[in-house]
């Protein structure tokens, strides 16, 4: 069964203190909705939680397979969006990438080199890749920048798809998104 | 495995793609312009070149060294990598199996005309070649390794230059040692410190990408 539980949770940047004493419980279709003033740690928060970054103290325990979505593309400027999203798709061992392509309303620019792809497109594609991996739980940093109000739409459609599924959705944003019945984690 | 490959696949792609015939050319290059710095002698051509092969193999391994690592940890392949559970050292191994396969290979190739251009005979061209066959895995070891330790620096590819060159003298003394009289035991050591980096690099490379990371 899909669950996130963090307790306690501090996180130290660069000798600062960001949070301290953060708990939070998720279970299957639950979803976090991260909130605070820039830099206080909210993306800092996602690192720890992927395990890209030690914790202060505390501890965070996830039972399933995560997928991280941030502002850090990950895909090969030089190759085009159906190849760089080949790349994480034999990795995941996934079969979803034409349906997350479809999800995110960017089928038609499959043939497109990854360099030329607006701000938007680009999160579009990283939040593709985010759908298509197959994994539990979402860890979602700032997913709505730079999205126009149709890719809103069908990122919250694909938010509301993964948590009927049984996934877990943990958001950081600073702008609103509809996570209905989310948990609201406010940081500082 | 199935990462294994995949991630071979994508660097041997990538180095392709941005200039792996890059080294290649440098590599022909020196070997052209040498005889036109010491003159058409060919006694010392033929004495001096196979150590000339070694100094261009080492630096044509130099080359691409900036754009092994960094890039990926700028883009965010290694984080997306690392939730994935991917560990570090499998990502390195495949690096350096991606790097020695963009530039081994060919250099090997390279090394047959470069040593028609430096007058060297068949026998010492088979003693190079061995040599190479040998020594190129140690030099891609070392960039790999040299690639991680600069990640996130300023002028990266400089400093790696500096870092690597002094440890490739190993390499170097005994890949030129290959091409005495009895090679024996020139071959013996040159075989000993490409094994010894390449058994380092993963796990320095490895760790050096997770200091890095922040």
């Amino acid at each position: 069964m899909t669950s996130v539980a963090v307790e306690n949770l501090a996180c130290q940047r660069g000798g600062r203190m960001l949070f301290t004493g953060l708990s939070f419980a998720l279970g299957a279709g639950d979803a976090a909705m991260v909130t605070g003033p820039n830099g206080i740690g909210k993306s800092s928060l996602m690192r720890v939680l992927a395990g890209l970054l030690p914790s202060y103290a505390g501890s965070v325990s996830i039972v399933g397979r995560i997928a991280l979505a941030n502002e850090d593309a990950a895909l090969d400027r030089t190759q085009t969006l159906a190849d760089a999203l080949a790349f994480w798709a034999r990795l995941d061992s996934s079969k979803g990438v034409a349906a997350a392509l479809e999800a995110m309303n960017i089928a038609h620019l499959t043939e497109v080199p990854v360099r030329i792809l607006s701000t938007g497109q680009r999160k579009r594609a990283v939040l593709a890749r985010t759908i298509a991996s197959g994994a539990d739980v979402w860890l979602l940093d700032e997913p709505g920048n730079g999205l126009d109000a149709a890719s809103l739409d069908a990122l919250t459609l694909a938010m509301a798809t993964h948590r009927q599924g049984g996934g877990i959705v943990i958001a950081a944003s600073h702008q609103p998104l509809d996570l209905p019945g989310a948990v609201r984690v406010v940081i500082g | 495995m199935g990462a294994f490959t995949a991630l071979v696949a994508r660097d041997l792609r990538m180095a392709f793609a941005g200039g792996a015939w890059l080294p290649l050319a440098f590599f022909m290059l020196v070997a052209i312009l040498f005889p036109f710095g010491v003159g058409p002698d060919g006694a010392l051509l033929a004495r001096t070149g196979g150590g000339i092969i070694w100094i261009a193999a080492l630096l044509a391994a130099l080359l691409p060294v900036d754009r092994l690592i960094a890039p990926d940890a700028e883009s965010g392949v290694l984080d997306q990598l690392a939730v994935r559970g991917v560990s570090e050292e499998l990502i390195v191994v495949a690096k350096f199996v991606a790097h020695w396969l963009s530039f081994g290979p060919l250099l090997m190739i390279a090394a047959i005309p470069a040593a028609v251009l430096l007058r060297l005979s068949g026998q010492t061209l088979w003693r190079v070649e061995l040599g190479l066959l040998i020594g190129t895995p140690g030099l891609a070891a070392l960039g790999v390794m040299a690639a991680g330790l600069t990640i996130g620096l300023r002028r990266a590819g400089a400093l790696a230059g500096l870092l690597m060159l002094p440890l490739a003298v190993p390499l170097l003394i005994f890949g030129a040692g290959t091409l005495a009289p009895n090679p024996g035991s020139a071959l013996l050591l040159l075989a000993a410190s490409s094994l010894f980096l390449c058994a380092v690099m993963p796990f320095a490379a490895g760790a050096a990408i997770r200091a890095a990371r922040e």
